[in-house]
This record gives structure tokens, C-alpha cells and sequence, in this order.
């Protein structure tokens, strides 16, 4: 028996955050203020997305952490490892098996299921912070739908590079209303914005948390002139081959050798398991 | 007979307070169509005052200004919403501010300073704006090879131009200028007041300009407004207010003017 309430947070407190997430599901894409409390882990870590995952638990449920795709890494075990001690919710890697997912920077390759909820972790909710410093201004620019400047800084993106080179955190417009930052995901990501699962955002250091109900339009902004592109890295997966998965490249010596590797851990074990290899895999029953 | 032009902009009985200091009171004017104003006065006068509150920056405690809209005629910006009122600072108005850091994006390139308008009232093709923003930098005389420079490597001059580019670029058809050549040298206010009066001319724009430079409103307005304290002491013709002060303070404000 743990001594702690079942996910760490007190009741009223995940009331609280349920009213703000119900609130974000009502109006796709906004941004609702909750009173974010301090968790014992620094910002920075994710402690938007564990609220918002603490107040969505249920003992039942079955979890799955991933940070930047990835199962095992710092930030995705220590969260896990949070969560099993809190809440003793079963854990698991795969992602048809998860029915919360919290992530860090990617959403998994799997298509998600109407039965799953993806939590995301935001470190800056607000698409026009760095256009407009004002936050007495970016409101009243969303409540009036004031976007032009958004678009100013796809123009600036093309004037400099010649193409849109946002290539993450890339805004999207939810349902024609919101403009909202879908959290650093890179753009590859944007067309799975449109899902048949529930996707929650939560920002711990900005008190905000926003909500893409499931089967929601969501539009990446672009010119009519320099369309949206979810763009990759254009190699096949070294280890499983895949090659419309988002890519890592991964630095393997000081003498230019590099492999290019699914971000999805669990994507990439489950296409190895199945039989597929990529160019770099190790070659067992060499014949 | 022809029908009796519409104003474009006319001011009733306008008043604004700060606690008991009386920012400007009683002032009411009517500026048609093409017409440029000018609005004279020492510091303090409440000529700036008057002209946030006649852009709507600055809510008024009492009076109306009346603005003829395209879509629905004559209308008090005071009672209208504030999307509207924002959507009118967007298409058919524009502020030129006295410091040009007050009205660009310092971060921003200088063809994205231009666009910006474009683009807020809906503008999706990247070409079309850009082609747009470097007519405008070529109309205020800025080459086409900056279009893609920060506005903090312009010069002042060049920053004030720019200014103005990026606030004429929607077609208004009326212009608040707050001091438009305040801080510029007098060479580069000379070049700008001549594009400002090529502009005015051949946009047939109506134009309210705050200035203490009587030399500006000598070029440039049709119409003058002598401010004191709050008030408005004279009113008149350019030439006439200029040539032939009645008001004692306006008499001062003539012979203080240091000649060459």
C-alpha cells in the first residue's frame, strides 16, 4: 500500500484539472487556464502532461510513457516509474495496449484507437508568444481570431530559407477557429493531429491546458504558394527498414558514419519482431 | 446642385479627462474626403491626447466620432464593437507613430512589416504579398534589395518610410500621424514630407496630423487647429491661420518660429 492518494494528486485538485480538460473538449483548441500545482520534478519535465495524465487514470487503466518516441529514456522511465509507484496502474511499451499514453515530442506511429487517450507535454501553449510578447494581447488576439501574424512568421520562415523551415511545434488551426501549437512535435507529425483518440495538453510552468476532441479537422497553416509539407528524413529506417516513420539520425563514429533509426522505439521492435531489417541490422544465421 | 458631400470623419463635443486635468474638451471638427488637417500645439496641449481618442487607442469620457464606413455609412466608432473597431484600424485607418520602433516589428523583415497588413485581412499567397511589399518599399523610395532586412538596419529615416509603407499598403482612407517627422534631420524631413504629399495627392487619402512643426502643416494641411490647454483656440484655412493669427496664442506660436 502506497502512501500516497491514487496518483499522487489529491482529489479536489484532479476535479480541478477534470473541469479544465472537459472545458478544453468542449472548445477545440483552447487554451483554459487551471491552477497547475508543483510536482516533484522540475519544469521543464513534463509536469503539465502528468497532471493532466494523474486526473485521467483510472486503476484500470493501462499506461505507456514515450519521450521524443522513445520508451526508455530519462524523462519517459521516470515518469513511468512515477506513475507505478503512485498509482500502480499497469505499465506497458506497446502502444495498441496503452489506453493513456503520455509523450514528449512525438505521437506514435500506430494509428491511435477511439479507446486511447494521448497526453501530450507542452512547454509553450501559446503559438504567438514569440511574435507578440503581450499575453493581455495573444487573448484578445484569439478571442477576435486576430491571425495575420501568424502567417508573418511563415513569411519570414520562406523570405529567409526560401521554404517553410518551421519544422516543429509547426501551428495548426483546430476545427477553423483556434490557431494552437500542437507542443514541439515535428511537422511530420501534424497530419496525425487528426485522431480517433482523445488528445490533451497540458503546460505545468503556464498553468494552460488544451484539448483536440477526437475526429477534430485540424489544418497546418501554409500559402496557397508554399503548400504544407510534413516533411522526414529521406532514408529508410537502418534497423527495421520502415520507410514512413519518422527518423533519428544517429552520429556512429568521428569519421562521417551516421544510421538513420525509427524515433518509435516500440514501432521500430515490433517491425524487427515481425521479420523486417534495415541495412544496418545484425546479420544472425549468416549463411 | 450636387448632393452635400458626406464627411469622412466628423468629431462632436469630444472630451477626455485624466481625474481633473482636462486632456482635451470640446473639440469638434468635420474632415471630408481628400482633405489633410493639420493639429498645432505646444507640448502638453492635448493635441496627442485628441488623436488616440479619435484612433480609438484612448477611450473619451463623453462625444462622438462619427466614421463614414464603406459598407454601412456613417457610424460612431464609439458604440461599435471592438472586432469592428479593430478591423477599421486594420483596413481603413492607419496610425504613423512618431517613433517608426512604435509602429514596425523590429524582428520582423521589412517585406513582413508590409505583408503584415496584407495578411491579416486574409492574404494566402506568399508570392502575391511579396511582389506587393516590394511595390510599396519602391513607392516610399526604399530599394528592392532591403525587402529582406530587419528594420533595425534601416536608418530613422528609412524606419519612418517604412512605417508608412506598411501602414498605406491596405489602401486606407484615413491617416493618423502623430508627429510624423519628429526626430528626423531636416534634409530627411524634407524628403519625406514630399513623399507624404505625393502620396496624400495621388491616394486622394484623408489625413490628421499632430505636429509643433508648423512648417509641416504648412506643406502638408489644408486645414489648421490651433490647441491650448485642451481647447481648441483657432481653427481655419492653413494660409490664413498661419498669415493672419487671430488668437494671441496662435500669434505667439506664428512669431516663434526661428528664421534662418
Amino acid at each position: 500500500m502506497s502512501d500516497y492518494n491514487f496518483a499522487y494528486l489529491d482529489e479536489q485538485t484532479k476535479r480541478m484539472i477534470r473541469r479544465a480538460i472537459l472545458k478544453g473538449i468542449a472548445i477545440p483548441g483552447y487554451q483554459v487556464p487551471f491552477a497547475s500545482r508543483e510536482m516533484p520534478m522540475p519544469y521543464g519535465w513534463g509536469t503539465g502532461g502528468v497532471q493532466v495524465t494523474a486526473a485521467c487514470l483510472t486503476p484500470d487503466d493501462t499506461l505507456k510513457v514515450i519521450d521524443q518516441g522513445a520508451d526508455d529514456t530519462t524523462n519517459a522511465v521516470s515518469i513511468r516509474k512515477f506513475f507505478q509507484r503512485t498509482a500502480q496502474v499497469a505499465t506497458t511499451e506497446k502502444t495498441g495496449k496503452a489506453s493513456v499514453i503520455q509523450t514528449r515530442h512525438r505521437i506514435p506511429e500506430e494509428p491511435l484507437r477511439e479507446d486511447q487517450i494521448l497526453v501530450y507535454q507542452v512547454p509553450i501553449p501559446e503559438p504567438l508568444r514569440f511574435l507578440e510578447p503581450r499575453e493581455t494581447e495573444t487573448r484578445k488576439m484569439h478571442a477576435l481570431e486576430e491571425y495575420g501574424l501568424m502567417h508573418v512568421k511563415l513569411y519570414e520562415d520562406i523570405a529567409r530559407h526560401g521554404h517553410i523551415a518551421t519544422a516543429y511545434a509547426y501551428p495548426v488551426k483546430v476545427e477553423g477557429r483556434y490557431v494552437m501549437d500542437p507542443s514541439p512535435i515535428p511537422k511530420f507529425d501534424n497530419p496525425k493531429l487528426e485522431s480517433a483518440a482523445i488528445q490533451l495538453f497540458g503546460a505545468g510552468r503556464e498553468q494552460r491546458i488544451y484539448a483536440i476532441p477526437p475526429f477534430t479537422r485540424v489544418v497546418s497553416l501554409d500559402f496557397e504558394d508554399h503548400p504544407f509539407e510534413a516533411s522526414k528524413a529521406a532514408h529508410p529506417c537502418d534497423l527495421c527498414g520502415a520507410t514512413h516513420s519518422y527518423l533519428d539520425e544517429v552520429i556512429t563514429d568521428d569519421a562521417g558514419g551516421r544510421m538513420f533509426v525509427c524515433s518509435d522505439t516500440d514501432y521500430c521492435t515490433t517491425r524487427q519482431e515481425a521479420g523486417h531489417r534495415g541495412r544496418l541490422s545484425p546479420q544472425e544465421d549468416a549463411a | 446642385m450636387t448632393a452635400p458631400i458626406t464627411p469622412l470623419l466628423s468629431v462632436r463635443d469630444l472630451r477626455k479627462t485624466y481625474g481633473h486635468r482636462i486632456g482635451c474638451a470640446d473639440v469638434g471638427f468635420d474632415l471630408y474626403p481628400g482633405e489633410v488637417l493639420g493639429i498645432v500645439g505646444e507640448s502638453g496641449s492635448g493635441k496627442s491626447t485628441l488623436l488616440s481618442c479619435l484612433a480609438g487607442h484612448l477611450e473619451p469620457d463623453q462625444g462622438e466620432v462619427v466614421f463614414d464606413t464603406r459598407a454601412d455609412g456613417p457610424r460612431d466608432t464609439r458604440r461599435m464593437s471592438e472586432p469592428e473597431r479593430r478591423m477599421l484600424g486594420r483596413t481603413d485607418w492607419a496610425f504613423v507613430h512618431q517613433h517608426a520602433r512604435d509602429g514596425l516589428r523590429m524582428g520582423v523583415s521589412a517585406g513582413g512589416n508590409v505583408g503584415e497588413r496584407l495578411m491579416a485581412v486574409g492574404a494566402r499567397n506568399y508570392g502575391n504579398i511579396r511582389n506587393e511589399a516590394i511595390d510599396w518599399l519602391g513607392r516610399v523610395e526604399i530599394d528592392e534589395t532591403r525587402v529582406d532586412d530587419r528594420p533595425s538596419a534601416f536608418s530613422g529615416g528609412m524606419q519612418q518610410r517604412l512605417q508608412i509603407a506598411r501602414n498605406l499598403v491596405t489602401g486606407p482612407r484615413l491617416v493618423f500621424m502623430d508627429e510624423p517627422t519628429g526626430g528626423l534631420d531636416v534634409s530627411v524631413q524634407a524628403r519625406l514630407l514630399d513623399l507624404l504629399r505625393g502620396l496624400v495627392r495621388d491616394m486622394g487619402l484623408s489625413a490628421i496630423i499632430v505636429t509643433h512643426d508648423l512648417a509641416v502643416v504648412r506643406l502638408l494641411a489644408h486645414r489648421l487647429m490651433v490647441m491650448k490647454s485642451g481647447h481648441v483656440v483657432e481653427h481655419g484655412l492653413t494660409d490664413q491661420v498661419l498669415d493672419d493669427p487671430q488668437h494671441s496664442y496662435t500669434q505667439l506660436l506664428v512669431s516663434s518660429i526661428l528664421q534662418v
